[in-house]
């Protein structure tokens, strides 16, 4: 691959992405101040010191969405590719050995959908010890009945194609066309789903915080913050916004990685041609 | 006579928009010109991709896909019809000029019944009244030879079978009473009998209501019943053209004479067929929902040889390859293999008992995974039954490379990147790499051109010289049966009704079913349809 092929939306992305990953390693050397150090006034407007203003109890605004950074991506990133690679094990698992399996694979996940998700979270999160690990844990058992679902419905069109036919009579184990036979033909409308669901589990996160069941304060992670800011909208204090931006931002950038990623896996050379 | 439409130096381009390149303009048709008089038939016949549906599509002003019709003239009846608005061409489809598709199944809208849709276009175009449309839909369906014309058009086309639905697709082409019609390929998707059946249909229709038409197909023996001149065509340009008789008789061109004297292939049958390799006996298969798709089917198939299994689509014949692979294990019955027992289903047999047989598909675009390159495709079965990995693996896989006529430089090509001939040869070459000593082909050859079909039964020929592996041969094609098989197996609605050495199974006394599949491939012979026809009323006369 070479980097002249890559084009200028993916760079876009990736840089956007580079910056979160940045501010989460090194938030401590990077913030201008602590994460939970009052500094100043309550709501103070952008400029001077505090480059981004202060939030509704005077701490740096700046500084709050670094080390929101860490908590933000790290617990949607987890979350999101822990939910897919259950996701995708238990529906590839399904899709390749039909019969019994499927049927209990996906009853039980009709079953699991069939249970309002935030409500489902929320009695499981109130009932469990509050750890961050859990919380993962949580958010990924439950996306992952989404990702079934596709997984499922995609791996079948695969299944049934003449070359995994090819592939089982040659007498080849299941890890073998699962992983090299039905995967990389699936990974276009999956990818799409990646992105998507990312974008997912930081709303899902923060709705969870605002309910007083995700980060615990005084940890900042950016939900977090629009909620704690939220009130100062009214008075005209743009303070919410800014959290608000940065997920909106790393939404977009993952959005625009995985674009460039879908049109690399379905091109033509290479691909199934049907692009 | 009149010359109803004349099409001169017609010029067809599209633009193609390969990823990470620039636009690219592909010239599809080129300089081609030519004239239909009134209640003539032109055939227009060429491999897939010589531009035929393209140029068969230009009489109605239209382009598919993305092609735009950029030089040239198309005249219908002295008006060019390149320079009307879209109201002008409007007011010649489906009035003047009617289309007849390839798949009818999948031209005709599902939700509506037959008769509402072949009048459709008469009444849209206010070309006749409800009552006429009807009437003249009902002359159609008896001309045509449809069973129940006065309630056919009642019938919604999943109702009716695949031939009675081309006749269908006919009759709305013929319905508005246009001056000329397009069949694009209208008997390709059908079964030899069916298409015998839809062929007549189609002449008799074209005699009586003095109707031109343009026939397109890549099978020559059809066009020479049908059509009174031809016109061969080759990546897009005239390679020859004239009457039927001369093109079928004094062909000019090498490529022409290619396309007469295709299928010469004669292969004399092996004298001994004592040994067996396999040995089918009494097989009964039937799928999930309790339908028996298989009757008491027994075959023997001797060592290196070649056993052609020859059926109509439905016939079971691929049936009984996938109870040999052991897909669909055998209600009843025994498959025995070099003299073992094989177990019935896959799970059961070993590493060893499947790499002895090895299967090549129809279709090898799906056949193959998208994802692997050609060096993976062909070294998979090298490292998975011999644990062969590295250089060594590659020097075996450039070996059989050379063997399938193909060269070093497709080691890392994708199957997105090979032509549908080199996408076959590949799949054998998988097959081979194995190592097998029986090969599975299911229709091989049947989704191909006929030069390209050609040379992959030369192939396989060649390599049964070479490594002495014994073929079962699906095939719908008496053509190809004849050229290349030792033992022959007709089936019928999942019944062997004929087994034996080709030499005994294809010669007379034939019992009914086969009598008539033989009958019914067109032979590359003017006149042959109307003898078919003939010898088949003296023989319902005499019963």
């Amino acid at each position: 691959m070479r980097l002249a092929s890559i084009p200028l939306s993916a760079w876009i992305g990736l840089a956007g992405i580079a910056l979160a990953l940045i501010c989460a390693l090194f938030a401590p050397l990077i913030a201008p101040y602590g994460e939970t150090q009052v500094v100043g006034e309550v709501w103070l407007p952008p400029g001077g010191d505090f480059l981004l203003g202060t939030d509704n109890l005077g701490r740096d605004l700046l500084s709050r969405l670094i080390f929101g950074a860490r908590t933000t991506v790290l617990v949607a990133l987890a979350a999101t590719v822990l939910s897919f690679s259950l996701g995708m094990a238990l529906s590839f698992t399904a899709a390749v050995t039909g019969g019994f399996i499927d049927q209990l694979f996906s009853r039980f996940n009709d079953l699991m959908m069939a249970i309002p998700t935030l409500i489902f979270a929320l009695v499981v999160l109130a009932v469990l010890p509050q750890h961050l690990w859990i919380l993962i844990l949580v958010m990924a058992v439950l996306d992952s009945t989404r990702v079934f679902r596709i997984g499922r419905a995609v791996a079948l069109d695969v299944a049934v194609m003449e070359f995994v036919e090819a592939a089982r009579l040659r007498g080849e184990g299941p890890i073998w066309i699962v992983f090299r036979e039905i995967l990389p033909n699936t990974l276009s409308p999956l990818l799409a789903e990646f992105g998507l669901r990312f974008a997912f589990s930081i709303l899902f996160l923060s709705t969870l915080s605002f309910l007083g069941l995700g980060i615990q304060p005084p940890a900042a992670d950016w939900g977090g913050m629009v909620k704690d800011n939220k009130d100062g909208i009214i008075f005209g204090i743009s303070a919410a916004l800014v959290p608000g931006a940065a997920i909106a931002c790393l939404a977009i950038s993952v959005n625009l990685v995985v674009d460039w990623m879908m049109k690399r896996t379905s091109s033509l050379k290479g691909g199934r041609g049907d692009a | 006579m009149p010359e109803l439409l004349t099409v001169k130096d017609l010029r067809i381009e599209a633009t193609s928009y390969p990823p990470g390149e620039a636009p690219k303009t592909v010239t599809l048709v080129d300089g081609v010109s030519f004239s239909v008089e009134k209640g003539r038939v032109l055939g227009l016949i060429g491999e897939s991709g010589a531009g035929k549906s393209t140029i068969g599509l230009s009489a109605l002003a239209y382009g598919r896909g993305g092609a735009r019709i950029t030089g040239g003239a198309v005249t219908l009846n002295d008006t060019d019809i390149l320079t009307l608005g879209r109201s002008g061409v409007r007011s010649v489809r489906g009035a003047k000029v009617c289309y007849v598709a390839q798949s009818a199944a999948a031209a005709f809208n599902p939700a509506h019944r037959l008769g509402e849709q072949v009048i459709e276009a008469s009444l849209r175009h206010r070309i006749m009244s409800r009552d006429d449309a009807e009437a003249r839909a009902l002359h159609l369906f008896r001309i045509l030879g449809l069973p129940n014309p006065e309630t056919f058009g009642r019938r919604f086309p999943h109702q009716v079978s695949g031939g009675q639905l081309q006749r269908a697709m006919t009759a709305m082409a013929l319905c508005p009473n246009p001056e000329l019609i397009v069949f694009d390929e209208p008997t390709t998707a059908l079964d030899v009998t069916t298409q015998i059946e839809v062929l007549a249909a189609i002449k008799h229709a074209i005699e009586e209501t003095h109707t031109a038409a343009l026939y397109i197909t890549h099978d020559l023996a059809v066009v020479a019943q049908i059509a009174d001149d031809i016109m061969v065509l080759r990546h897009g340009k005239t390679v020859e053209y004239g009457t039927t008789r001369q093109i079928i008789e004094a062909p000019g061109q090498d490529y022409t004479k290619a396309l007469v004297s295709v299928r010469q292939i004669a292969r004399p049958e092996a004298a001994d067929q004592s040994t067996p390799i396999l040995t089918i006996d009494r097989v009964s298969a039937s799928y999930g929902n309790g339908f028996k798709v298989l009757h008491d089917v027994s075959l023997t198939l001797p060592k290196g040889q070649t056993l052609a299994i020859v059926g109509e689509s439905g016939s079971g014949k691929s049936t009984l390859a996938r109870v040999i692979t052991g897909l669909l294990p055998p209600s009843e019955g025994r498959i025995t293999f070099d003299g073992q027992e094989l177990p019935k289903a896959l799970k059961g047999r070993s590493k060893e008992q499947l790499r002895r047989i090895q299967m090549i598909y129809q279709m090898a675009d799906t056949a193959m995974n998208p994802r692997q390159t050609v060096r993976e495709i062909i070294g998979r079965p090298i490292s998975f039954y011999e644990g062969i990995h590295g250089a060594k693996k590659t020097e075996r896989v450039r070996q059989l490379l050379d063997q399938i006529e193909m060269g070093d430089r497709f080691l890392d090509r994708y199957p997105a990147e090979l032509s549908g001939g080199q996408k076959q040869r590949v799949a054998i070459a998988r097959a081979l790499a194995a190592k097998p000593e029986l090969i599975l082909c299911d229709e091989p050859t049947s989704a191909l051109d006929p030069l390209v079909a050609e040379g992959i039964l030369k192939l396989l020929l060649k390599l049964q010289e070479e490594t002495h592996v014994s073929y079962v041969f699906i095939t719908h094609d008496i053509a190809i049966v004849r050229a290349i098989a030792d033992s022959v197996a007709v089936m019928h609605r999942g019944r062997l009704v004929r087994f034996g050495p080709k030499s005994q199974a294809l010669s007379p006394p034939f019992d009914a079913y086969t009598d008539l599949l033989l009958k019914s491939v067109p032979e590359m012979e003017i006149g042959w349809l109307e003898r078919v026809l003939a010898t088949r009323r003296m023989e319902s006369a005499g019963n």
